[in-house]
């Protein structure tokens, strides 16, 4: 037990930090999931053929592949690529941090999700609010922001909320590639110390929390979206 | 050059701290993994150990502004090449497989290659000795290639793993007989409670050069003859001034230099 | 619909493929794919060649058989949850949410590397009969795999068994069945039937997971792609083809239980 103490020879605080970068990446993801969902969902439901064929490819290819295989495919072909374009328009190397790469590579696999998830959300929005908006002349991007992200808000919430707690248990997956998320603090200390089964039992415990917490602020964003909705069934992962 | 020069004066003008703000920075990469005595993790989450004592007097040497860059082991090389690193400084030996790919400054040091097993279990390590085991190696390193060479058709089975530890784990759990690594690593594990507890050292395979390589080098991209040439006159460097000898003996009773 | 109907359905779907753009993506795609094999290295291919089906063979070995013990488990998981005593369902709600609120990297390595370091402690395992398994990577795998299926699914199962309209099982009840027999007969098979669309989205993340083994040292399709990764330092090739692979498998599950679906009557009750 003492081994799991905050300050040395204890390795509490390793797992915290370790913790503290999870989510730091996870919220990174998020966001960025969330960003090109809004423009996928955009791009896939007023876009032109090419445009919402290629969303279609990019939203088929990351659901059907392991995350752990885009990892390391957009890990190492990512900074090599962007490297090379920038070599080949004469700019030098750009150093791409741990934490940026994990950032990218986990909110592009959540944009996939994210763009299915508000697409269906904006789809289920009654067709006749966005009429109205257009009736009034409103511009396309006024649109978006007055009428159609806040109205395809409370449909996009559970589906949303299941993306955020998968982007806090993908992070683990960025200890296969060597950074040092609460996985692989744990797995460093376990090896460190041998006692692999109690730093696993302890990083499982801080997981459940971070999980169980965002249930409950979920709990609460949902409630004040949803003031004056009929309930909907929530399902999957 | 210019900017070297530049850099130089600078260095000269402001003296010897402004000299080590302005050096040339790089990467040095290493795989986030237990490897004592080389390097290790302590609870506050500090790295130390004989590498990176070495690193800090290698880019002090070299004068050069290191950041150590944490990349898994089998990355390493795929790092190097895509430049997220620029030198990889992990008891990695130098050898033609690897050359084909990256390139490396001379040798730091040189072990002999061991085999561990459990203490009730009675064996050489030869062809003949692992007969019918399971013999665990890390993947992507000499011993892996060594095991595959001359094991391949004796040992029941060669299990590779992640990590040199997880290795460990498995032969202190029972999963498998052996371990092949490095001696001076697998001596600093069988120090440790669990190791004293489970297993003891079977003996130092036989030599091959072709597979083990003359040692362990710097890790450099082809054709980066200028970090080559600084990492090759600091190795010289501390060999000569003392540093290397003054390292060593914190962590050995012995030069792991080799001959 | 009459056959002239679905003549005109066909056609519809062929010009829906063969519009102009579509054409130009196809033909785009066509030199990208040429492009990588003519420019790319894949000479190790013939030597890996055996290795990579045993890989795949793994793969599907695994996922089917955590799908089927995953999906055994997680029927009882959610009949306890929908309407078993406290006892029961309190502890099937608590195993849901703890599988599903941490991460399956951490609960395989927990299970492997974890228990694997109390085995010295305990030397009388390794006398035991069960040994012999225990010291193998695959039943971990196996294991792990299975309670994360069973979890995820158990879920499922607990809305599809509490949705099953009330006045379908008095109907039975009515009818004097048996507990067991109302079971056996109404609500499982349209509780399973509700559950079934989430079937093959659940199926294809399983199949997703299934890489995970790769770090306990299982040789799955995943481990034979950093196998030759690791052997010959090429990088891209492997994964692009290793991407490829699961394309391929996810195409052929999602078809699958298309068509299983198609087989079964839309509508029960």
């Amino acid at each position: 037990m003492e081994l799991l103490s905050i300050s040395p020879p204890g390795w509490g605080a390793n797992l915290l930090r370790g913790l503290a970068k999870s989510v730091q990446i996870a919220i990174g993801a998020f966001s960025l999931g969330i960003v090109i969902g809004i423009s996928g969902a955009w791009g896939k439901l007023y876009g032109g053929p090419m445009v919402r064929d290629l969303l279609g490819l990019y939203t088929t290819i990351v659901r059907a592949v392991p995350e752990l295989v885009l990892i390391l495919l957009l890990y190492y072909a990512g900074t090599d690529l962007i490297n090379r374009a920038l070599g080949g328009l004469g700019y030098p190397p750009i150093d791409i941090s741990g934490l940026v790469a994990g950032v990218v590579v986990l909110g592009v696999v959540q944009g996939a999700y994210a763009t299915e998830v508000i697409r269906g959300a904006i789809l289920s929005i009654p067709q006749g609010q966005i009429e109205a908006a257009r009736a009034y002349g409103m511009a396309p991007g006024k649109l978006l922001r007055r009428i159609t992200l806040p109205a395809m808000l409370p449909f996009a919430i559970p589906g949303l909320a299941n993306l955020w707690l998968i982007a806090t248990k993908d992070t683990a997956l960025l200890a296969v590639v060597g950074f040092s998320e609460l996985t692989q603090e744990t797995r460093q200390a376990g090896a460190a110390t041998k006692a692999y089964f109690t730093f696993f039992v302890a990083a499982g415990a801080l997981y459940l929390l971070l999980t169980l917490f965002s249930n409950v602020i979920i709990g609460a964003v949902e409630r004040r979206a949803r003031r004056g909705l009929p309930p909907v069934v929530e399902a999957g992962r | 050059m210019k900017a070297l020069l530049a850099t130089a004066a600078l260095a000269l003008v402001l003296g010897l701290s402004a000299g080590s703000a302005s050096a040339q920075a790089i990467k040095v990469g290493m795989a986030p993994e237990p490897y004592p005595p080389f390097a290790s993790p302590d609870a506050s989450g500090k790295w130390t150990g004989w590498e990176m004592d070495m690193i800090e007097a290698l880019c002090a040497e070299a004068k050069l502004q290191c950041e150590v860059t944490m990349t898994s082991w089998d990355g390493l090389i795929p790092a190097l090449n895509s430049k997220k690193i620029d030198a990889i400084i992990n008891s990695m030996s130098i050898t033609d497989e690897r050359k084909k790919s990256i390139d490396f400054s001379d040798k730091y040091y040189n072990t002999p290659t061991g085999i561990i097993g459990a203490k009730d279990s009675k064996f050489d390590a030869t062809p003949e000795g692992l007969k019918g085991k399971i013999l665990g190696v890390q993947v992507s390193t000499v011993h892996e290639a060594y095991a595959k060479k001359h094991f391949g058709d004796t040992a029941a089975e060669i299990k590779i793993y992640q990590t040199q530890d997880e290795a460990q784990a498995d032969l202190a759990a029972g999963r498998i007989d052996a371990v092949q690594a490095d001696s001076l690593s697998l001596n600093t594990y069988l120090a440790t409670d669990a190791g004293k507890a489970c297993c003891d050292m079977k003996g130092d395979v036989a030599e091959d050069l072709e597979v083990l390589g003359p040692g362990v080098g710097v890790g450099l991209r082809q054709g980066d003859a200028e970090l080559k040439d600084k990492f090759n006159a600091a190795i010289k460097g501390i060999r000569d001034n003392g540093k290397y000898a003054e390292i060593t003996k914190k962590y050995f009773d012995f030069d792991i230099y080799g001959k | 619909m009459t056959a002239a109907a679905s003549a005109e359905a066909r056609d519809a779907i062929r010009s829906e493929w063969l519009q102009p753009h579509r054409i130009v993506l196809m033909a785009i795609g066509a030199a990208l794919v040429l492009c990588a094999i003519v420019f790319m290295r894949w000479d190790w291919l013939p030597n890996y060649y055996d290795l990579a089906l045993l890989g795949i063979w793994r793969t599907i070995w695994i996922l089917v058989v955590t799908c089927v013990l995953g999906f055994m488990l997680a029927v009882p998981l959610g009949l306890a949850q929908a309407a078993g005593p406290f006892w029961l369902a309190w502890p099937a709600r608590a195993f849901c949410t703890v599988i599903r609120g941490t991460p399956l990297l951490l609960q395989l390595w927990l299970l492997y590397y974890g228990l694997g370091s109390l085995f010295p402690q305990f030397p009388w395992i390794r006398q035991s009969e069960l040994w012999p398994i225990l010291r193998q990577a695959w039943p971990y795998a196996v294991v792990a795999l299975t309670l994360s299926y069973a979890a995820y699914e158990g879920e499922v199962m607990r809305g599809a068994f509490a949705g099953v309209p009330r006045g379908q099982l008095e109907a039975a009840h009515a009818f004097g069945m048996s507990p067991w027999k109302r079971f056996r007969r109404i609500w499982l098979p349209q509780a399973i039937h509700r559950a079934l669309p989430t079937l093959a989205g659940e199926t294809v993340l399983q199949l997703k997971a299934t890489p995970l083994v790769a770090t306990i040292t299982v040789i799955d399709i995943y481990a034979v792609a950093s196998r030759v990764r690791q052997d010959t330092f090429i990088v891209y090739e492997p994964l692009l083809l290793l991407a490829l692979i699961y394309l391929i498998i996810t195409g052929i599950l999602v078809f699958g239980f298309r068509k299983l679906e198609a087989k079964i009557p839309a509508r029960l009750g």
